[in-house]
């Protein structure tokens, strides 16, 4: 340890990052192309990649394959694969985020009550109102749904005077049980038949993704994403606590609800298109600390990257275990996720 | 390392809330650069109050705190933390922050920019910071592996780093062993800035600080030199003991002793 001085250091922490990234990057490809191959129909991945090409420009590559595995390809499991690349990378993104700013390694993007929000709109557009606008009608209400419970937490935060970090967190968590309460009112009230639809929405699943609708959850994590990635050295001040930060010249309280609405668009557009897939967000940045190290300027990207890597693998499993039943990509990762969880909770006692 | 500042505090109280009880009733004092001010009193006193004003944490009730002649409270946050840092009690949660990236943290006010990326000055400073707290051979551990000292080591180059004209310490030598108390006292005493302490130790503060101020249930009983402050008649009557000023024989120093009086045992 005796050339641990400075600069040499740092750039060898610098290296390893890079090689972090650049595993990262090939990995997530690759798991990319499995995904898109495997299924009912198995595609060679040399496929994949050519009907990707062809559409880029046409004509790129010979077409060998049929229309049909071009269907199948490019119109149902390409917008599956990169929705789950999205959700799994925003929801670790947010995880992250809020652990920093709650100071709770146990901070989730379900924690704060956005999720049940979400749910309460997605359940009232599939037991009560109908599709009256059509296909988004079930995202539509439950962004709205997921809008509203956080505005609701912020209001409550502010009632309570609730700024500090371990009674936002209360405070979302209450708001949470109410709005799920009233979720569960409309689920009495609505037509028993249909109930199945409410729980299977509420495992979580990709199965509705289409190329149409990706639009909105890119745009949403791109901008947020991008947001709390150029916070990264704020978000470091905060885990430290919040008097020491507010002395580095960071507005605390005001900060904190800034990361908290940025995480509720990121994890109210994410429930609204795949429903509520948990311990991604909570699992996700664990990991990647113990493979970066705490510094948010490597925890986020990383945190992004290996979610976005997770959840095509969980989405594999789900679609594979019981083939061709789609079981819901949220029993999967509540799964790996509890069983990861207590495979980090020994790891660190002996660390 | 930056200079140290004047610091100039005129009438400043403070309560919780508009119309509460005052937790500091209206106290002035002027520090000039480069001394070394000790905050004394019982628990419950103001201290802590005291120091959140002179750090921009409270918003003051009345008056004013002046660093270098600039009213905080006509500076941006960021203007204050570049000239005010301090090195408080609160425990940091083990977020895998290595000790070069806490110390970093004190270069934020100090940075602009996307992300805020580290310019080649910022690093200098990181490093000497490192380096006046022999705090190189722990550049890489987690915050989380350190003794309670090297913690305090820690937070006080994070403090460093900020290049602060004035440093506010709250109880720095609280948890430390006897060795690690006098580090942090000789720290005190040879740093170029304006520092203003809380400290629990009556003696430690009457051999570290050029000024003291002595605090009861919120007012300021009295500030100067620790000679004239702590005198046996104040200390009594505030922490309601019987102090003894005694001198010991080989050093020659005076030492404050204090003994529960007899009244007060019998109630």
């Amino acid at each position: 340890m005796t050339a641990d001085v400075g600069t040499p250091v740092r750039t060898r922490r610098r290296g390893g990052t890079v090689a972090f990234v650049l595993c990262g990057m090939t990995l997530l490809l690759a798991s990319l192309s499995v995904a898109i191959s495997v299924g009912a129909v198995a595609v060679p991945a040399g496929t994949v990649w050519g009907v990707f090409l062809n559409r880029l420009s046409l004509g790129f590559v010979e077409q060998t394959w049929s229309q049909g595995r071009e269907a199948i390809v490019w119109d149902i499991r390409f917008p599956r694969a990169l929705l789950a690349m999205m959700v799994g990378a925003g929801l670790a993104l947010v995880g992250a985020s809020l652990q920093a700013v709650t100071r709770n390694p146990l901070a989730d993007p379900h924690l704060l009550g956005i999720s049940s929000g979400g749910a309460f709109g997605a359940i009232l557009a599939l037991l009560h109102t109908g599709l009256f606008l059509g296909l988004l009608t079930v995202p539509l209400l439950a962004f709205a749904g997921a809008l509203g419970a956080t505005a609701i937490v912020l209001a409550v935060s502010r009632f309570a005077d609730a700024t500090s970090a371990d009674r936002l967190v209360l405070a979302g968590v209450a708001v949470s049980f109410i709005v799920m309460a009233a979720a569960n009112v409309l689920i009495f009230l609505g037509d028993p038949r249909a109930t199945h639809t409410v729980v299977f929405w509420m495992l979580g699943g990709l199965g509705l993704a289409q190329w149409d609708q990706l639009i909105y959850p890119l745009v949403i994590l791109v901008v947020c994403g991008a947001w709390l990635v150029s916070r990264s050295t704020v978000l470091n001040a905060m885990t430290v606590g919040d008097e020491t930060a507010s002395t580095l010249g960071i507005p605390v309280a005001r900060f904190r609800l800034i990361v908290f609405v940025v995480g509720a668009l990121i994890t109210g557009v994410m429930v609204a298109f795949s429903g509520i897939i948990g311990f991604v967000g909570l699992m996700v940045p664990h990991v990647v600390r113990m493979i970066v190290g705490g510094d948010y300027r490597r925890v986020l990207p990383g945190s992004a990257l290996v979610g976005a890597i997770l959840l095509l693998w969980a989405d594999i499993a789900a679609r594979t275990v019981m083939a061709p039943e789609d079981m819901p990509i949220g029993i999967v990762t509540g799964l790996v996720g509890g069983v990861g969880f207590i495979w980090l909770l020994a790891r660190k006692r002996t660390a | 390392m930056s200079t140290a500042a004047d610091l100039s505090v005129r009438d400043l109280s403070w309560a919780p809330a508009r119309g509460g009880t005052p937790l500091l009733h209206p106290t002035s004092f002027e520090l000039r650069a480069g001394r070394v001010l000790g905050v004394v009193g019982p628990n419950g006193a103001g201290k802590t109050t005291l120091l959140r004003l002179l750090y921009r944490f409270h918003k003051p009730r009345t008056g004013t705190v002046s660093i270098g002649g600039d009213d905080i409270w006509h500076l941006s946050a960021r203007a204050v933390a570049q000239r005010v840092a301090a090195v408080l009690q609160e425990h940091p949660s083990d977020f895998a922050l290595t000790v070069a990236e806490i110390v970093a943290l004190g270069r934020t006010p100090h940075r602009r920019g996307f992300g805020g990326s580290a310019g080649a000055r910022d690093r200098d400073v990181i490093h000497a910071a490192l380096a006046q707290l022999d705090l190189h051979r722990l550049a890489h551990r987690h915050l989380g592996t350190l003794s309670g000292g090297e913690r305090q080591r820690v937070m006080v180059a994070r403090a460093l780093a900020q290049e602060p004209r004035l440093l506010i310490l709250d109880e720095p030598t609280n948890h430390l062993d006897i060795r690690h108390q006098l580090e942090v006292l000789d720290l005190i005493r040879t740093l170029p800035l304006t520092i203003v302490t809380s400290l629990h130790d009556l003696n430690l503060a009457a051999g570290v600080c050029d000024d003291v101020l002595l605090l009861d249930a919120g007012a300021c009983i009295g500030f100067g030199p620790p000679s004239d402050v702590l005198t046996e008649a104040a200390l009594s009557g505030v922490f309601r003991v019987d102090a003894r000023r005694e001198r010991l024989a080989p050093s020659n120093a005076d030492h404050l002793t204090f003994h529960l009086s007899h009244k007060e045992t019998h109630l």
